[in-house]
């Protein structure tokens, strides 16, 4: 093969991997990317049912309801609105009333998500990010409050 | 007054760096053989004093010195001496200060045993070493210090994490560093070229045995890693795509690149220009995750307490040595003379798609890594890529090139003959086949993804073997014959031939999780349940107290057809201290597959909520990373790669470049 062949073949075979790569994130892309809501953006943003989405805030004192065969549900707020949530299976360790907790799952009715992940802050030290900066909009973080033991 | 001492010794070791970064560049500028030993010294110097100041840490923690804040935030005198020890790096300046441990034993490593090397090379890659020690040791003493005093002193810690209290938490952050930190060297001797202009085979033998132990170590942190998550986290998964591990996956994707390609310059003295840009690139990455995992930016487990203004320097050191080194290698790199073209179908011409494969992969974790927070920065839009964009996108690139693996590998260098491989190869390919066609009939209608990446498994792993029989039984020699030819193969054939066969191992351990079990169910003592091919029956519950905290425990019995085969007490730990509970799951081991059972606090009907899983094959996982680690270090141990024999070697390598 002379050096031009050469050449080509080497252009050729970096162009032909890197169109698939970048054709597979494109694809990836739009099927497989989740958006974050607040209960309030979930309302005000009139997300179709239908869509799989997280959700983030606190569980509502109270609100929380285990029965039989290890279902799950409970509320998570933002202080002005809530959204329901079903779960089956069981939720994190650190999966408590009035803690930060993330969803994960379908929007099966306005205000009912069916869950398939459920997480929960790691630790005493911080809460997921986003459910900090959800709350910090709705006035309802206290620097400090709730970062410390 | 140890602690004081230890503090010292980081600002001596901080200006022992400096001295390191300028003494030995000045001294190669103008050829002044003295200054450029001073680049030694420093090195040994600077390490001697990190690791009296790490000393000091650790003798903090180990005596539970409660008037050091680092220590009074992360331990508690009830812990076992074990965690009080590795709740040394279980914080942030602490493991900062690990980082910069591990990087000054490397620099020593260089000083040590860098003699055959040339002399200005040396000195460049040493200053290049010094600074990044310079920048990581002025971000400890000045934004993180560990030696930090508290008053008035607390009587009691406030407990290190009960997650990281765990034999994992002692061995995962050390590997992983050796492997993050191990690719500063290659950056180093990569910026050291650069600066030289001037880069030969003799350069990829001496980087080499760096770059493989870096990846060996960054193999066995990662699937260390994996392994911890997958038994503490309590509901068996052991890869998230989480943005902390993809930071530890992007440097073992380019390094892995960096390898095959530092291969081709050795052998071929080609790709140069290519194989320093995949060293900037290893350690840019383990930078990028040093940077993802340290700032905050991220939520996660591995972000210890988080200080914006910590974030923004990592952020600074980050941007200078990328962007530095980028704008050296684009300055630079013309200078290098580029290495000839060769056939396609090749060794080297397989190694270049397989560079290809890897660099798209590790560029799509990537992109799914980095879109999200770029979006949220500039829309505010919040988003998640999970899984499913990785497996698509990382996932099909990295199954394609494992399908091509054992060809590229059964490639002569120069002129390969694709179509003797391909013959020599009809018997694991029929494999594959049939093992693709099994278990697509056996589960119809089950996920498509597990079946091909089974077969391919078993392709690659049959391939692998074949290819060492194949050599070493080339033209029909008897056994004897046969042995002695195994014997007398370069190790490094070995590491490769054994490295991928732990990749097919590994491989096949994933893609066997998706014909496993998982039964969520509340139990009840005496009441049998099946998962898998198991019965399992819990036989109590009770209460235990531990150290520092007390467990609910149900001890359970596994039966296979009547027979019990082993008994497992999976609990649920509660820390007083840290008012925190974790799972502590039951695994038993059997046949290379696991029974995994986790349990949450009985129901008030006495009932036990709990997770069954029955993973088959899941330990290949693990097992097959050691494999790929023993191989890294295997090959490490070729005679052609010792420092001792350079001389010999570089005569050789320049008849290969006369003879083109």
């Amino acid at each position: 093969m002379t050096r031009k062949g050469r050449r080509l073949a080497l252009i050729s075979a970096a162009l032909a991997v890197i169109g698939a790569a970048a054709g597979l994130v494109l694809y990836a892309l739009s099927d497989n990317i989740v958006f974050f809501y607040s209960p309030s953006d979930l309302v005000e943003k009139h997300v179709a049912p239908g869509a799989r989405l997280r959700i983030g805030g606190l569980v509502e004192p109270g609100s929380v309801v285990k029965s039989a065969d290890e279902r799950i549900e409970f509320a998570i707020t933002d202080g002005a609105r809530d959204v329901k949530v079903a779960y089956q299976g069981q939720p994190p360790d650190l999966f408590r009333e009035g803690q930060g907790v993330v969803a994960e799952g379908v929007l099966a009715a306005p205000g009912l998500i069916r869950a398939d992940t459920i997480l929960a802050k790691h630790d005493e030290r911080y809460m997921p990010r986003e459910v900090v900066e959800s709350l910090k909009k709705q006035g309802r973080w206290q620097e400090g409050a709730t970062g410390k033991p | 007054m140890i602690v004081e001492a230890g503090h010292f010794a980081l600002a001596l070791a901080l200006a022992l760096s400096l001295v390191q970064t300028i003494a030995p560049f000045w001294g190669a500028r103008n050829n002044d053989s003295r200054l450029m030993s001073v680049g030694l010294t420093t090195a040994l110097g600077q390490f001697a004093f990190v690791a009296f100041a790490f000393a000091a840490l650790a003798a903090a923690h180990l005596r539970s010195d409660f008037s050091v804040l680092n220590v009074a935030e992360n331990s508690h005198s009830a812990m076992p001496a074990i965690y009080k020890f590795s709740g040394v790096w279980g914080n942030h300046e602490g493991s900062m200060l690990l980082w910069s441990l591990i990087l000054a034993a490397f620099g020593a490593l260089v000083a040590v045993f860098g003699g055959g090397l040339p002399e200005r090379l040396r000195a460049d890659a040493l200053s290049v070493q010094g600074l990044i020690g310079a920048a990581f040791l002025a971000f400890i003493l000045f934004t993180s210090d560990p030696f930090e005093r508290l008053s008035p002193v607390p009587f009691e810690g406030r407990d290190l994490n009960p997650i990281l209290q765990d034999p994992g938490l002692a061995i995962h952050p050390p590997l992983l560093y050796l492997g993050y930190v191990g690719f500063s060297i290659v950056f180093s001797f990569a910026a050291a070229a650069l600066i030289e202009g001037r880069i030969d085979a003799a350069w990829a033998r001496f980087v080499r045995p760096f770059a493989l132990v870096a990846w060996s170590f960054l193999t066995l942190g990662i699937a260390m890693g994996s392994y911890w998550a997958y038994y503490t986290l309590g509901w068996g998964g052991f890869w998230f795509w989480d943005p902390v591990e993809n930071a530890s996956l992007m440097p073992w994707l380019a390094g892995t690149a960096f390898l095959h390609s530092v291969g081709v310059m050795e052998k071929r003295d080609a790709l140069k220009v290519w194989t320093i840009f995949l060293a900037i690139l290893a350690f840019s990455f383990s930078l990028l995750g040093t940077f993802l995992v340290r700032s905050g930016v991220l939520t996660s487990v591995h972000a210890f307490a988080s200080d914006p203004r910590r974030g923004v320097v990592i952020l600074a050191i980050l941007v200078f040595f990328i962007a530095g080194s980028l704008a050296l290698f684009v300055w630079r790199a013309s200078e290098l003379k580029p290495g000839g073209l060769f056939a396609p179908i090749s060794r080297e011409g397989s190694l270049v798609l397989n560079n290809l494969l890897l660099a798209t992969a590790c560029a799509s974790v990537f992109f799914g890594t980095i879109y999200p927070l770029a979006l949220e920065q500039v829309t505010g839009e919040k988003i998640t890529v999970g899984a499913p964009f990785f497996n698509m996108t990382a996932g099909v690139l990295l199954l394609t090139l494992v399908f091509l693996t054992p060809f590229g590998f059964g490639l002569a260098w120069k002129r390969g003959d694709l179509l003797a491989v391909a013959q020599r190869l009809v018997f694991a390919l029929a494999a594959g086949i049939v093992t693709l066609v099994v278990l697509l009939g056996v589960y119809k209608g089950g996920p498509v993804l597990a079946p091909i990446a089974a077969s391919l498994a078993i392709f690659v792993i049959l391939g692998s073997l074949i290819e060492i029989f194949a050599r070493v039984r080339r033209g029909g020699a008897t056994l004897r014959v046969a042995f002695a030819r195994a014997r007398g193969f370069p190790l490094s054939f070995w590491g490769g031939a054994l490295a991928h066969l732990g990749a097919g191992i590994v491989l096949l351990g994933l893609s066997a999780t998706g014909f496993g079990s998982e039964v969520i169910a509340s139990l009840r003592v005496g009441q049998p349940i099946n998962v898998g091919p198991y019965q399992v029956v819990v036989d109590s519950v009770g209460i235990r107290a531990g150290p520092n905290y007390q467990e609910t425990v149900a001890p359970m019995t596994i039966r296979s057809g009547g027979v019990i085969v082993a008994k497992i007490e999976p609990a649920r730990r509660r820390f007083a201290t840290r008012q925190m509970e974790t799972t502590e799951a039951g695994i038993v081991t059997l046949n290379f597959g696991q029974i995994y059972i986790s349990i949450t606090d009985p129901a008030d009907d006495g009932t036990i909520p709990a997770r069954l899983y029955w993973k088959p094959l899941v330990t290949f996982i693990w097992l097959g990373a050691v494999l790929m680690a023993f191989a890294g270090v295997l090959s490490l141990a070729d005679r052609r790669l010792r420092i001792g024999a350079p001389a010999r070697a570089r005569s050789g390598a320049g008849a290969v470049a006369a003879a083109e």
